[in-house]
């Protein structure tokens, strides 16, 4: 079957690929765009690695079929940070050493950015139960959670 | 050579050593860049897929590949008819059916063949038109049905090791190993409170969120380029040049970073088969595992049996102890039986015991190594009736174990005897932490458990380079799975009193590097950092030297310190290493130094752990409310990072007490080979995790690091579980106590004082 | 597999009607897992979002129309239907993580037919009623008469749910949705239960519907417990005949997610603390009180 032109925007730039009608957009970013910081840890929809913001809404990306991207304005991991300044999700989860194998980081960040997005000001419970599509399975969530809640902070005090 | 026997533990401070940078590798984690095992394509790369046996146990009666091959796309098939006959050991011999099965397939997961196509599309395809005949056999799936008489072999001719005389007849029992000490029938008789129960558990994964990945790249001259996600590339470098019958050094691997590893990435899987396909093809080939084949085909932890009889007196003393154990292998010998049996009592010093261990095959993947290997199966039903006899007593949990507790001169269950270790002051940290007097609400119970680990030295090689600027390069080959990146250049900037952001830490492939044991056994800060130490004062040694030649006066003279050479009565201005690096050309050429070590020295590991649950009296569902662990880290390069070691261990001993488990229907298949089925904690099931950091330093060391990795997943089992036994008032004997099963023990258990 | 993106209904229901073959789909939380695990590709894959009529949650003069292909997450972001019926953003809440939020519908989970759909037993004890596009024009049904089974329905071959309707909840009118899921959340529920109750102003129920859900091959509605509510004031008594009736409805399964023993008894607990809390926010809706929450657990 002919593969279809897709055409949408990744990370601020017009971006085009090509793609099988069946291919998970998951798929289409890794192989066709390059974005390998866009993770699979299960291709259902469960651990949350893959996420990126799909017109500004968090979604799993394995469980978008490629097709449905084209118009749509996509951000992955690669497109959080400004250029070489880190985004203050990215600084904190430095700063508090919140990964450790670093697998899911890019779905954390994703996610967390459209947590603190929607809640400047979220509860350490909102933040628990924002994430919690996102599995880690080396930090136990501890650093995790308090890296959104210092980068809420910062952003918040950055905005009065 | 052997760790430096200088031990820095006993030095004023430290600059670098105990403080929190961000990590060298960091950056590139958090924008996306760092590349993992699936992340690398090569130019005409095929993506591979493998064919696994849908049933537990049956005969290969043949496989055709005829119309896979003729399919559009399809560049090569592998069977167990491309590898040669096994060789070596048996353990190597059972790697390599594991790798590709043979005559028979022993699990469902069982590799029966591999496929590389031009896409994953393809490849797929393919592995259903490949036709295999099987001749299904009767299966056995517990160490129950598989030690029963009459039960169905895995493999006809197992005799079981370990027993005297040896029997006559095979068996599912692999192997038997006995511990003992003193006289049973004494201290029980000695005894006058005794508590016998079984506990059982079930199978676990490690869950590590990437799955495997490999990419080979095998060239005509007969050599291979390995890219892998593993927890150590010279491992993956022998086990698969077994497999594929090839002298290791044939073989280059690269390590890529690893998505989690907690010893399940230790062995091969997809390693020789992309070789192997990628030589067929004559093209590099990428193979990826689903998350099902990770839970199916995969080394779990075993699922375990155990029987324990334990006696104390009025006087607070355990007199004796009793432990029949059977930890499920899988399908090929080699749980972690040993170990598990050795740590069993290893907190306490007991007079009387004996444990008696068995290694039983069932229709199961071969398990694996899981974080602190078998200690936290042994340790459930150790610390639960730890717990009750306890209770029974009267005593404070902690002060019963304070009274019982090993320390630094008695001898382990196992034979040495321990150095310093630190567990009592693990005990007092939580005895003394204000949540252990903290009060409880309405249907909530506190638990305690403790437990031990040994953790490991073993062969590890560094490389430091001083470059031209006078910053470092720290070159070891120990892949970095929780921050030892950081680690090493911390202690490389102590050692050689420069900035740590001057030192630029490296693990590099098998060929620009020598051997690495793996990253497991909590030792590569300990064993790959002490090579690093060693390293950097080999090359303190030559910068002193050359600082003497630039001076003309003799080495002795020269003192290195705070990063700069100086002479002992100050005659000279001070030569910064970045000085002494610029005139290299003229005092003997670029400086660098190796050294390479079989670690000795290495510190036992304690943790002790204080849980909260809250038990919904209705529903039987558990929820952690408050957790602190104290585990000894003997000294925290970077406490963060340890810190992050406990509160990882520890949740994933909750996920273990709690929810996750192996299911397997009537016919033998897993019936959760999800992760929306096999439930590890979300964020939403936890509290924050208090992680205290207790210090004795190890003496072995020269920082007085011991491992840290392993240890803080014995204790959460038991220190859930007693929880859950105090707030319910039942007593909980097997794993997981979802809430079906706490609910049954709610209704029909029971009820206890 | 071909991909469509209708922007019409009679686009959508021509395309099914090419080929039968062809499915529907919405957010694709359940399709692409079900691919993976082997179920066979459909031949054409009919994406309803670009629909308009599809996607959105309307107030009308007489209550509510919720598009079938509308991302949950727009219902829990809806405060007035939030407000006015926070069982069903509850349950419509509980399908998967925000991720999956951003994509599941109501239309979906329903159409789906898995027994332990979170969104439907609210649907069920609100009385919604799907709007069904087929050849011949449309056709509107009860919710609870949608799913057969397992992974079966009433919708005949190129059939799909276009919109849902809901009634405005009569004044003194709460309704709420429990689960009982392993953990906290990213789990398919071993029971739900979801609750709707009517108080009149001395606190006496006049209307009650019950419904459960992952204890029968379909949503359960549970008329003796609803019969044990209508005149009577909510004591420990009528929660007691509550929890047994929810009970003896149960028709449940043993599977990995949960045994027949612990699901009747599940089924009976959710059952009276579903109706407690729906009562108590039909009494605080009298008294302009805010809703309290339910939800998972």
């Amino acid at each position: 079957m002919a593969r279809r032109l897709i055409n949408c925007v990744v990370n601020g730039d017009e971006t085009d690929f090509l793609c099988e009608d069946g291919d998970s957009l998951l798929d289409s970013l890794r192989n066709e765009v390059g974005l390998t910081g866009v993770k699979e840890g299960c291709g259902t929809g469960d651990c949350g690695a893959c996420s990126v913001l799909l017109n500004g809404r968090v979604t799993c990306s394995c469980l978008v079929f490629s097709p449905e991207a084209d118009g749509a304005t996509i951000t992955t991991v690669e497109g959080l940070a400004d250029g070489d300044h880190l985004h203050p999700l990215q600084e904190c989860f430095l700063e508090g050493a919140a990964l450790q194998c670093g697998i899911c980081t890019p779905g954390f960040l994703v996610a967390a950015k459209a947590l603190l997005d929607a809640n400047p000001n979220p509860t350490e419970s909102e933040v628990r139960y924002g994430l919690a599509g996102n599995l880690c399975r080396c930090t136990g969530y501890d650093k995790i959670v308090r890296a959104v809640l210092e980068a809420a902070a910062q952003m918040r005090e950055a905005n009065v | 050579m052997t760790i430096a026997d200088d031990p820095a533990t006993t030095l004023p401070g430290y600059k670098w050593v105990g403080t929190r940078p961000i990590r060298p590798d960091g950056f590139d984690k958090v924008t996306g860049r760092a590349r993992f095992g699936a992340d690398l394509t090569l130019a005409g790369m095929l993506e591979g897929a493998v064919l696994r046996s849908p049933h537990a146990h049956a005969r290969i009666v043949s496989i055709d590949t005829t119309k896979a091959l003729a399919l559009p796309g399809v560049k090569a098939i592998v069977t167990g008819a491309d590898f040669p006959e096994p060789a070596g050991n048996p353990t190597d011999q059972d790697m390599c059916r594991n790798a590709m099965a043979r005559e028979k397939v022993l699990y469902e997961g069982h590799v029966v063949a591999a496929v590389a196509a031009t896409s994953k599309r393809i490849a797929r395809k393919a592995l259903d038109a490949i036709e295999v005949q099987y001749e299904v056999l009767p299966h056995v799936m517990t160490v129950d049905e598989a030690m029963a008489p009459g039960a169905v072999l895995l493999h006809d001719g197992m005799i079981t090791k370990g027993m005297d005389p040896a029997p006559t007849e095979p068996s599912n029992v692999a192997s038997r190993v006995v511990y003992q000490r003193g006289e049973l029938d004494k201290g029980f008789a000695d005894a006058d409170v005794i508590v016998e129960r079984t506990f059982t558990t079930k199978p676990v994964h490690q869950g590590y969120i990437e799955p495997h990945a490999a990419v080979a790249d095998t060239t005509p001259d007969g050599r291979s380029t390995v890219w892998c996600s593993s927890q150590g590339h010279f491992a993956m470098r022998a086990y698969s040049a077994k497999v594929l019958g090839w002298d290791p050094s044939r073989l280059k691997v690269i390590p890529a970073e690893i998505g989690g590893g907690f010893g399940g990435k230790t062995t091969i899987y997809l390693e020789p088969l992309a070789v192997r396909l990628s030589q067929k093809a004559g093209r590099p080939v990428r193979m990826v595992m689903d998350r099902d084949e990770v839970f199916m085909a995969t080394g779990p932890a075993s699922a375990s049996k155990v029987t324990i009889k334990m006696g104390a007196n009025k006087a607070g003393e355990i007199t004796a102890a009793e432990l029949w154990m059977a930890y499920e292998a899988g399908a090929y010998p080699g749980s972690a039986i040993g170990a598990g049996s050795m740590t069993a009592l290893a907190p306490y010093n007991i007079p009387h015991f004996i444990i008696e261990g068995f290694d039983v095959v069932v229709n199961k993947p071969r398990v694996y190594s899981y974080r602190a290997p078998g200690a936290p199966q042994s340790a459930f039903a150790v610390e639960s009736v730890v717990d009750e006899l306890a209770h029974k007593l009267g005593i404070d949990p902690i002060d019963f174990r304070l009274q019982n507790a090993v320390e630094e001169g008695m001898q382990a269950p196992y034979g040495p005897k321990y150095q310093k270790i630190g567990f009592k002051e693990t005990l007092e940290a939580i005895k003394h932490h204000p949540h252990y007097s903290a009060p409880l609400g309405p249907n909530q119970g506190r638990g305690v458990a403790a437990g031990f680990w040994f953790n490991a030295g073993m062969n590890s090689s560094a490389v430091v380079h001083i470059n031209e600027d006078g910053n470092a390069t720290v070159v070891t080959g120990s892949p970095d799975i929780g921050g030892s990146r950081a680690s090493m250049a911390l202690m490389a900037a102590e050692e050689l009193g420069i900035d740590y952001n001057r030192v630029r830490p490296v693990v590099a492939d098998t060929e620009q590097v020598g051997f690495n044991d793996v990253t497991g056994g909590s030792r590569v800060t300990l064993a790959t950092g002490a090579a690093v130490v060693d390293a950097c004062r080999k090359v303190i040694a030559d910068l002193r030297a050359r600082a003497a030649k630039t001076w003309d006066v003799p080495v002795e003279q020269v003192e290195w310190v705070d990063g700069q050479a100086q002479h002992v009565d100050g005659s000279q201005p001070p030569l910064s290493l970045a000085a002494i690096a610029k005139g290299w050309a003229r005092t003997g050429g670029p400086i660098s130094a190796a050294a390479t070590l079989n670690a000795r020295g290495v510190g036992a590991g304690f943790s002790t752990q204080l849980v909260d649950v809250e038990v919904d009296p209705e529903t039987g569902h558990t929820s952690v409310v408050r957790y602190t662990t104290a585990q000894d880290a003997g000294r925290a390069i970077h406490p963060s990072y340890v810190e992050g070691q406990l509160q990882g261990g520890v949740v994933q001993g909750i996920g273990w007490a709690l929810n996750e488990e192996y299911i397997y229907n009537a016919d033998g298949k897993m019936d959760n080979p999800s992760f929306l089925d096999y439930r590890i904690p979300v964020a939403s099931d936890l509290p924050m995790i208090d992680a205290v950091i207790v210090e004795v330093p190890n003496p072995g060391h020269p920082y007085g690091v011991r491992g840290v990795g392993e240890v803080g997943i014995v204790p959460p089992l038991a220190a859930v579980a007693n929880a859950v036994a105090a707030a319910t008032h039942r007593r909980f004997t097997d794993l997981p106590l979802s809430p079906p099963r706490v609910l049954d023990g709610i209704l029909n258990g029971t009820e206890e004082s | 597999m071909r991909y469509f993106a209708p922007t019409t209904v009679e686009e959508a229901v021509g395309l099914l009607a090419e080929a039968p073959g062809r499915k529907v789909f919405a957010g694709a939380t359940d399709v692409i897992p079900q691919m993976r695990a082997g179920r066979p590709e459909p031949d054409g894959l009919v994406d309803l979002k670009h629909i308009d009529r599809l996607v959105g949650v309307r107030k009308t003069a007489t209550g509510w129309v919720i598009g079938a292909a509308t991302p949950t997450s727009q219902l829990t972001g809806n405060a007035e239907l939030s407000a006015e019926f926070p069982g069903l953003c509850e349950g419509a809440g509980l399908i998967g993580s925000d991720q999956v939020q951003n994509r599941s519908s109501l239309g979906g989970n329903l159409c789906n037919a898995s027994p332990a759909a979170d969104s439907v037993p609210a649907m069920v004890v609100n009385a919604m009623r799907a709007v069904i596009a087929s050849g011949g024009g449309t056709r509107t049904v009860a919710v609870q008469d949608v799913p057969t089974g397992p992974g079966r329905t009433t919708l005949a071959p190129g059939e799909f749910v276009i919109e849902f309707e809901l009634d405005s909840a009569p004044a003194n009118t709460g309704d709420a949705y429990l689960r009982l899921i392993p953990r906290t959340e990213m789990d398919i529920a071993v029971v739900g239960a979801a609750a709707r109750i009517t108080l009149d102003a001395s606190g006496t129920v006049t209307a009650a519907a019950l419904a459960l859900g992952a204890v029968a091959p379909t949503v359960v509605r549970v008329a003796d417990a609803e019969s044990a509510l209508v005149g009577k004031a909510i004591d420990d008594d009528v929660l007691a005949a509550v929890a047994a009736a929810a009970s003896a409805a149960c028709n449940p399964i043993d599977d990995k997610r949960g045994t027949i023993t612990y699901r009747r008894h599940v089924a009976g607990v959710l059952a009276k603390r579903a109706v407690t809390i729906a009562a108590e926010r039909a009494r605080n809706r009298a008294s302009g009180t805010p809703s309290t929450n339910g939800g998972s657990h």
